[in-house]
């Protein structure tokens, strides 16, 4: 059969060399190639990426997001909003319709039913469903006719887009898993390592752990489409090796998430058979500022609300260490492809982006030196300024790692160029995330004047990461240390935005909303941003049709890949 | 040193210092000659060398990042521009020290033990049991503990360069003694019943007069030894904390620290592992043949052979 392929994939090219796209199954094989190797291709049954992405080979949502985190319609017609009529005004049900005429790989008809079977399937009892936080707040699924789906939730959802949207929660087939509901659905081998999907390859072969062979599904919605006959999927390995096999020798098309220095990839694109592909999401790294003292001095109360910093609490100082940093120099040494500078605490989706802070993207040591003077902060004897016997000096901690440690050293310079001392400490990653609220240590804790490390949120509706900021998420000795507002920032103003966005539904005032909040944590500089950082993919340069997603699967476009001869 | 030059042979061989009788047979042996030359020679550019070489160590050059070795940089530069020769000297000044430094702290704890065990019987068995119970004592862990409990204060107290180093030579220190320990008690068990032992004692010799003027100055070859291989130790265990991240703020240069942010880029510039790798080892090595050629020119009974 892979014979077959391979000959009918070899005579197509010759036949249609110039025409690459024309005609489904034209283009032969792709290979693929992702270091971390799928166990299933149920991503119901695992919360894994890799899994997720093999799988939406196959699977489809209703609706998914393109490569700017924006919804676009995939098994529906449209995307269902309040202008639309789509979700109710009070927020609490939501109206997809399928698109006409869609079937199953055997060639059997999706209707409605299958989509509310999937809800069913993961929110069974006992079934230990992986992506079941995508269906919060459902209490029904109803299929008035063979296309429509309503979703009923038990709560106003300002937010209504989780079931069925995106790879984590695709639709499945009812009639192939009718039988594997609750504590069965592990038992069911074939449906979860062969699943009849709507998408545009259709698994042959599945080895746990190892390859997954797949072929063109012979009814896929578009007759054009996939350009390609065949895929093999190979999994494990490491970042490195699966960087090499596409970059250097084009043993593979495409390697997914190739998290290396960027001297080592610079070093395997010179080879010169592909290219890196990099998509961003909303990972920032960032250097929190404390709000609080955290002098040892304090015992129990150090860096809690009780004892407000002596000197960071003075926005000059916080606004003159911001400026005093080169973000693109930062992005240079530490991340290459795989980062990018940016001013803002919620960089992305495009829609959340603000672009009133990027002026911190230019470094002004000068600016910032007039600043601190302004502020009355005059340099002593030895460099170090101070104002009424309060010395500017700094303690920055992060986790142990060679790119924040080079961050650090770097950071230090400019600082101290500025008149501010700085003392570096790094601790190790486990201990710093860790969360014991018995170390001294943990970035909750926060016993440091700045820190540094990045964070991000799931999926691309940003309420409640903005939400962390909250005066009531401070984490003090009360609450065992737990809580988000790590920088102990409190504002009023700020609470008030996070309860109004809340109870907004439509989707620009919800950005509007969100834009504010982060201008307000960058204009008062009390999260200083610095690296928006990215994920980096490879593909070989006879691939085309490659478009980068971070907020979906990065498989999400296959059908669209076609081969560049 | 037991053996008192006879009266009659003043007039065939003049006294000869009995440290010169080591100097000479350890002259003999080839390796300690090289070794005790090349650990001068690592003291001295570790002291001198900065001087000489002024270049700030933490100074950061980022035009001048990934350099191979020149004439401003002969050693080249790290990735962030730092000149490499500089943080090798500056980083040897810390490692050197901190070896020293811990191992006189570990000889003088494992003497004293050693010494209290071997020659009052009474102490011995608590004094032998709390060895076995350091000796079980895991070391990275129990660093982990310490360095967390105490760092603040220490800081506080002598700065973050300061307090950590106190920090790491006291517990290199207190968790080394233990081979000293056995080692001169073993020693001093058996020359506790020597005759010119006992003969001192026949005639009242106090304890701390007997301990002082008999039985230190003969256990000196072992201690002697076991301080070289001390060293040795000391310098690979900051080593392993600085590789481990542990220890020394992330911008104070020390060999294992240069170690192990090198190991990233292994494979583009081997060279800056290298450097920092062949220093240690070398010393190291260095450390070992000295102690090796002084064990035999310590003992009499080698010497002369």
């Amino acid at each position: 059969m892979k014979l077959r392929h391979a000959l009918l994939g070899a005579a197509a090219t010759l036949a249609f060399a110039p025409a690459a796209m024309a005609e489904r199954g034209s283009d032969g094989q792709v290979n693929i190639i992702y270091w971390q190797a799928p166990s299933t291709m149920n991503p119901y049954l695992s919360g894994g990426t890799k899994d997720l992405e093999a799988a939406s080979l196959v699977l489809e949502p209703l609706a998914r997001y393109d490569q700017d985190g924006n919804m676009v319609p995939w098994l529906a017609e449209t995307i269902p909003t309040v202008e639309n009529g789509g979700v109710t005004e009070d927020l609490t049900s939501i109206t997809w319709k399928l698109k006409p005429g869609l079937k199953w790989a055997d060639g059997s008809p999706v209707t409605s039913a299958d989509v509310k079977f999937s809800w069913e399937y993961c929110t069974a009892e006992g079934g230990g469903c992986a992506q079941s936080e995508k269906y919060n707040d459902v209490v029904d699924v109803e299929t008035p006719d063979e296309l429509t789906v309503i979703v009923r939730f038990g709560v106003a959802k300002p937010f209504p887009y989780g079931p069925f949207v995106g790879a984590q929660a695709p639709v499945i087939q009812a009639a192939q898993f009718a039988e594997c509901l609750g504590a069965k659905a592990p038992e069911c081998t074939d449906a979860n390592f062969k699943p009849q999907g709507t998408g545009p390859f259709t698994v042959v072969d599945f080895r746990p752990n190892d390859v997954i062979q797949l072929e063109a599904n012979p009814n896929y919605r578009d007759p054009e489409k996939p350009a390609f006959a065949s895929v093999l999927f190979k999994g494990g390995g490491d970042a490195t090796a699966a960087g090499r096999s596409v970059l250097e020798t084009s043993e593979f098309d495409y390697a997914w998430n190739l998290q290396l220095a960027p001297d080592v990839l610079a070093n395997m694109v010179s080879a010169g058979n592909g290219k890196i592909v990099s998509g961003f999401g909303t990972l920032v790294e960032r250097i929190l500022i404390n709000m609080t003292d955290p002098s040892p001095e304090l015992g129990d109360r150090r860096s809690t609300v009780d004892t407000p910093h002596p000197f960071l609490t003075d926005m000059a100082v916080r606004q003159a260490l911001s400026m005093a940093i080169d973000r693109e120099l930062l992005v240079e040494i530490g991340y290459g492809d795989a980062g990018r500078p940016t001013c803002n605490v919620l960089p992305a989706p495009e829609i959340y982006k603000s672009t009133a802070n990027d002026g911190c993207l230019v470094q002004d040591i000068e600016r910032a030196k007039a600043l601190l003077d302004e502020a009355g902060w005059v340099p002593g004897p030895d460099g170090v300024r101070a104002k009424d016997g309060v010395r500017l000096s700094l303690l920055y901690q992060t986790s142990t790692n060679a790119v924040r440690q080079d961050f650090q050293a770097l950071i230090k310079q400019w600082w101290e160029e500025i008149g501010v001392e700085t003392e570096l400490r790094n601790i190790d990653a486990s201990v710093f995330f860790g969360g014991d609220p018995g170390s001294p240590d943990t970035f909750q804790k926060f016993y440091a004047d700045v820190e540094m490390y990045a964070n991000n949120f799931d999926g691309t509706d940003p309420e409640s990461y903005m939400a962390n900021w909250l005066c009531k998420e401070i984490p003090s000795p009360e609450t065992q240390w737990q809580g988000n507002n790590i920088n102990r920032y409190c504002s009023e103003a700020y609470d008030a935005l996070v309860a109004e966005m809340a109870v907004t539904g439509a989707l620009e005032e919800r950005a509007e909303l969100a834009k504010a909040m982060n201008d307000m944590l960058m204009q008062e500089y009390v999260i200083l941003p610095l690296v928006d950082r990215g994920r980096v993919s490879a593909h070989s340069n006879t691939l085309g049709g490659v478009v980068l997603n971070t907020w979906d699967s990065e498989l999400w476009n296959v059908a669209d890949w076609y081969r560049i001869e | 040193m037991t053996d008192m030059p006879v009266e009659e042979t003043e007039i065939i061989r003049p006294p000869r210092n009995q440290w010169l009788d080591v100097w000479d047979q350890f002259k003999t042996h080839k390796g300690a000659l090289m070794g005790a030359a090349f650990f001068v020679f690592i003291l001295l550019a570790v002291t001198i060398g900065p001087l000489i070489w002024t270049i700030d160590p933490t100074y950061i050059d980022i035009r001048a990042r990934n350099q191979g070795p020149s004439l401003g940089h002969p050693f080249g530069t790290d990735q962030l521009g730092r000149d490499t020769l500089a943080r090798m000297l500056s980083g040897g000044q810390v490692s050197v020290a901190v070896g020293v430094a811990a191992m006189a702290l570990s000889l003088v704890v494992g003497t004293f033990i050693g010494v209290l065990a071997g020659y009052f019987r009474r102490l011995d068995g608590i004094l032998m049991r709390l060895t076995d119970l350091f000796l079980a004592l895991p070391l990275l862990p129990l660093l982990l503990v310490i360095i967390m409990l105490f760092r603040d204060a220490l800081r506080s107290a002598f700065g973050p360069e300061g307090g950590i180093f106190i920090l790491i030579v006291g517990v290199i220190g207190i968790t080394s003694w233990m081979q000293t320990a056995r080692i001169v008690r073993g020693d001093v068990l058996a020359l506790k019943e020597r005759e010119f032992v006992l003969a001192a004692r026949s005639i009242g010799t106090p304890s701390h007069r007997m301990i002082t003027r008999h039985v230190l100055p003969n256990v000196l070859s072992p201690i002697m030894v076991s301080a070289t291989l001390g060293i040795a130790n000391a310098i690979i265990t900051e080593s392993a904390l600085s590789f481990l991240g542990l220890g020394f703020p992330s911008d104070f240069p020390t060999w294992g620290r240069l170690l192990f942010d090198s190991t990233d880029y292994l494979q583009q510039y081997p060279e800056r592992v290298i450097w920092p790798g062949l220093a240690i080892s070398l010393t190291v090595l260095s450390v070992n043949y000295m102690g090796d050629g002084l064990r035999d020119a310590l003992d009499p009974r080698i010497r002369g052979r």
